[in-house]
């Protein structure tokens, strides 16, 4: 049998397979060279963005928990100046979409991180990530609440002429009334899921693990809950959507496109594996041909139920 | 570099800590003092995360059944948990896979200076390979090894083979002198001398303001939580000097250290 197709297209970013890599998990790149080729993935999404450099939370960070991690890094990152200076160059010579994560403290820094980011050459789209705290409203997180979520969707709409895909969080009891606020709101895409809110607790020291005292479940522990909500969504919303959530080799991405996903994001996976995104195209890949399917895409939403 | 190893032996040297040998590859014989590794104990997904671990020693053996050396590498390591509770039952024969070298390493100096390696615990592990380096030059080194008890200071007659004078110090005075090895240390600093530390950030906050105060050049290796050990998760983090909410200047311990200037760091 000649090789299946694995090409798919996600609100016009077209990529040789359905692999990207998930924000915050592959640094910008260039941190995975020496395991990974590059231009074997699909996409790469960098780390979440915002307008200035960005401190992030005080140490522990991290805890590991059965099946996953707990992670409260506080969106550490380089700010906007910096990663066009530093970081994008580099991601320019690769062969292979380059999709920024962006978000913001305030409702404005979303639209001006959208808006300096349009018309950069090199930039294949964004991914807005809604899950951060209104700075300006009390913290009350913009993506848990369909009002504020389309606020943010429709000024970013209206900031950039690039590709947008909206991330989707999971801490919210309906995430099909989320999705459909984001695509009215003007979203070419969704992706889901981002983190759960969690919290680990010493016990001896009677201290939460964390500095953060709680943060965002990854690995996959989570993998069952995302599922669930990327067929839900693919169910209400004609979107294309990105499946993310604990995906950890081939059959875990191809579940998720049965579940609906057009494309997937390997998350955690690269910390265990710093080679596991290229790993699971080949597997997904190996799939397909064991199985007789030509293409990928015929996989898409296919669940039987 | 990531590849899978096989362990050659793993023993246990006193309670709780053993000392593994594991085939690598011949690039690996480049590797720095100082620098690490990352291991996955387990296919399974429990425990998650690799751990890192710093390379006790880098070499080549011969084998039986050819003529060819072969590299190896060694952790010593002490079992506090879940991860190096099964790394302590593995065999010759299993198979590891691992991430390494991992990090910048120690940088050697200037010829001529003594060279002070001070190791709390399980902090003994990266000097070995350093020791060795140092000797390797023609340097004199002095080894300060700290722990709570007896069974806490290991391989020492090692460190003494290789021509390193050693001084110990216990908590509880099974061996070596009584107290905290920094008070041992203080009694031996002076100038001409440059410091290698590693072990719990305590002794090493003391260990760096002692060196600030006799004006003797310290570098420290740092543990903290990992995930990636690539510089990409930004779980590792610690403050640099100058580190302020509004001027955040974090490090990653995995990629801009595991070793530090002792004056590049915010000691609070
Ligand atoms: C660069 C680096 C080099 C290291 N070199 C060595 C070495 O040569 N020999 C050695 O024995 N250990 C070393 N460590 C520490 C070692 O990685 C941890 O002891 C190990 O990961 C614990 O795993 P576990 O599953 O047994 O423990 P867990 O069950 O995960 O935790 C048990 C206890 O160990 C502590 N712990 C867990 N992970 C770490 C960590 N990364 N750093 C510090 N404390 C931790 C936790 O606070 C907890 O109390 C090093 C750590 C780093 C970051
Ligand atoms: C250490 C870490 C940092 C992350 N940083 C970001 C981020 O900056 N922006 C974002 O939208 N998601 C971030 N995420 C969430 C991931 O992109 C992903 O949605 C989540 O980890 C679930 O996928 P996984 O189970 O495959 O890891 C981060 C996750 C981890 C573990
Ligand atoms: S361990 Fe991930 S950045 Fe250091």
């Amino acid at each position: 049998m000649h090789k299946p197709d694995m090409s798919v297209e996600v609100a016009g970013i077209k990529m040789r397979n359905p692999v990207m890599t998930a924000s915050g998990t592959f640094g910008y790149g260039a941190e995975f060279a020496d395991y990974l080729d590059l231009e074997s993935i699909g996409a790469m999404i960098t780390k979440g963005l915002s307008l200035k450099p960005k401190a992030g939370n005080p140490t522990p960070r991290i805890v590991e928990t059965p099946g996953g991690m707990l992670n409260a890094i506080g969106l550490q990152n380089v700010g906007i100046d910096a990663f066009i200076a530093e970081k994008l160059p580099y991601l320019k010579n690769v062969q292979t979409p380059v999709v920024v994560n962006l978000y913001g403290n305030t409702l404005e820094e979303y639209g001006e991180v959208a808006s300096r980011l349009d018309g950069l050459p090199g930039v294949a789209g964004i991914e807005v990530n809604i899950s951060c705290p209104n700075v300006k409203q009390g913290g009350i997180v913009f993506g848990t609440d369909p009002k504020a979520a389309q606020e943010v969707v429709r000024l970013v709409r209206k900031s950039t002429t690039k590709p947008m895909i909206v991330k989707l969080s999971p801490n919210v009891t309906d995430v099909v009334s989320m999705a459909i606020a984001c695509a009215e709101a003007g979203a070419d895409a969704l992706s889901l899921i981002n983190t759960l809110t969690g919290m680990a607790i010493d016990l001896d020291r009677r201290r939460p693990i964390l500095a953060n005292v709680t943060g965002g479940l990854s690995g996959p522990a989570i993998k069952p809950v995302a599922l669930r909500m990327v067929w839900q969504v693919a169910k209400n919303v004609k979107l294309p959507i990105i499946g993310i959530g604990g995906i950890m080799n081939g059959r875990d991405a191809l579940e998720f496109m049965l579940a609906g996903a057009t494309a997937i994001q390997v998350g955690t996976a690269s910390f265990l594996d710093p080679g596991a995104a290229q790993r699971i195209a080949r597997e997904m890949e190996q799939y397909l041909t064991e199985n007789g399917i030509e293409s990928v895409s015929s996989l898409i939403g296919a669940l039987n139920a | 570099m990531q590849f899978k190893s096989m362990v050659i032996s793993n023993v246990e040297l006193s309670p709780c800590y053993f000392r593994m040998r594991m085939t690598a590859p011949q690039d690996l014989g480049t590797s720095l003092p100082g620098q690490f590794l990352m291991l996955k104990v387990t296919e399974s997904i429990d425990p998650l995360l690799r751990r890192p671990f710093g390379l006790f020693d880098v070499g080549t053996f011969q084998a039986e059944y050819d003529e060819t050396p072969h590299t190896y590498v060694e952790i010593l390591y002490k079992v506090v948990g879940k991860g190096t509770r099964m790394l302590s039952a593995l065999h010759h024969g299993d198979g590891i896979d691992l991430l390494a070298p991992l990090g910048k390493g120690f940088r050697l100096g200037e010829k001529g200076e003594e060279k002070i390696l001070v190791g709390g615990g399980v902090g003994l592990a990266p000097l070995y390979y350093l020791a060795k380096a140092l000797v390797a030059q023609g340097e004199k080194v002095r080894l300060f090894a700290g722990g709570r008890n007896r069974d806490d200071i290991l391989c020492i007659t090692e460190f003494e083979r290789l021509g390193v004078e050693t001084y110990v110090a216990t908590d509880d005075g099974t061996l070596g002198e009584q107290g905290f090895v920094t008070e041992v240390l203080e009694k031996h600093l002076g100038a001409g001398q440059r410091i290698f530390a590693c072990g719990p950030m305590p002794m090493l906050g003391a260990v760096s303001r002692m060196a600030e105060a006799h004006g003797v050049p310290c570098q420290v290796s740092l543990e903290a939580y990992m995930a990636c050990g690539v510089g990409a998760c930004l779980g590792c983090v610690m403050p640099g000097a100058n580190h302020s909410d509004q001027t955040p200047d974090y490090r990653c311990v995995c990629k801009d250290g595991p070793v530090f200037d002792s004056f590049e760091l915010k000691w609070s």
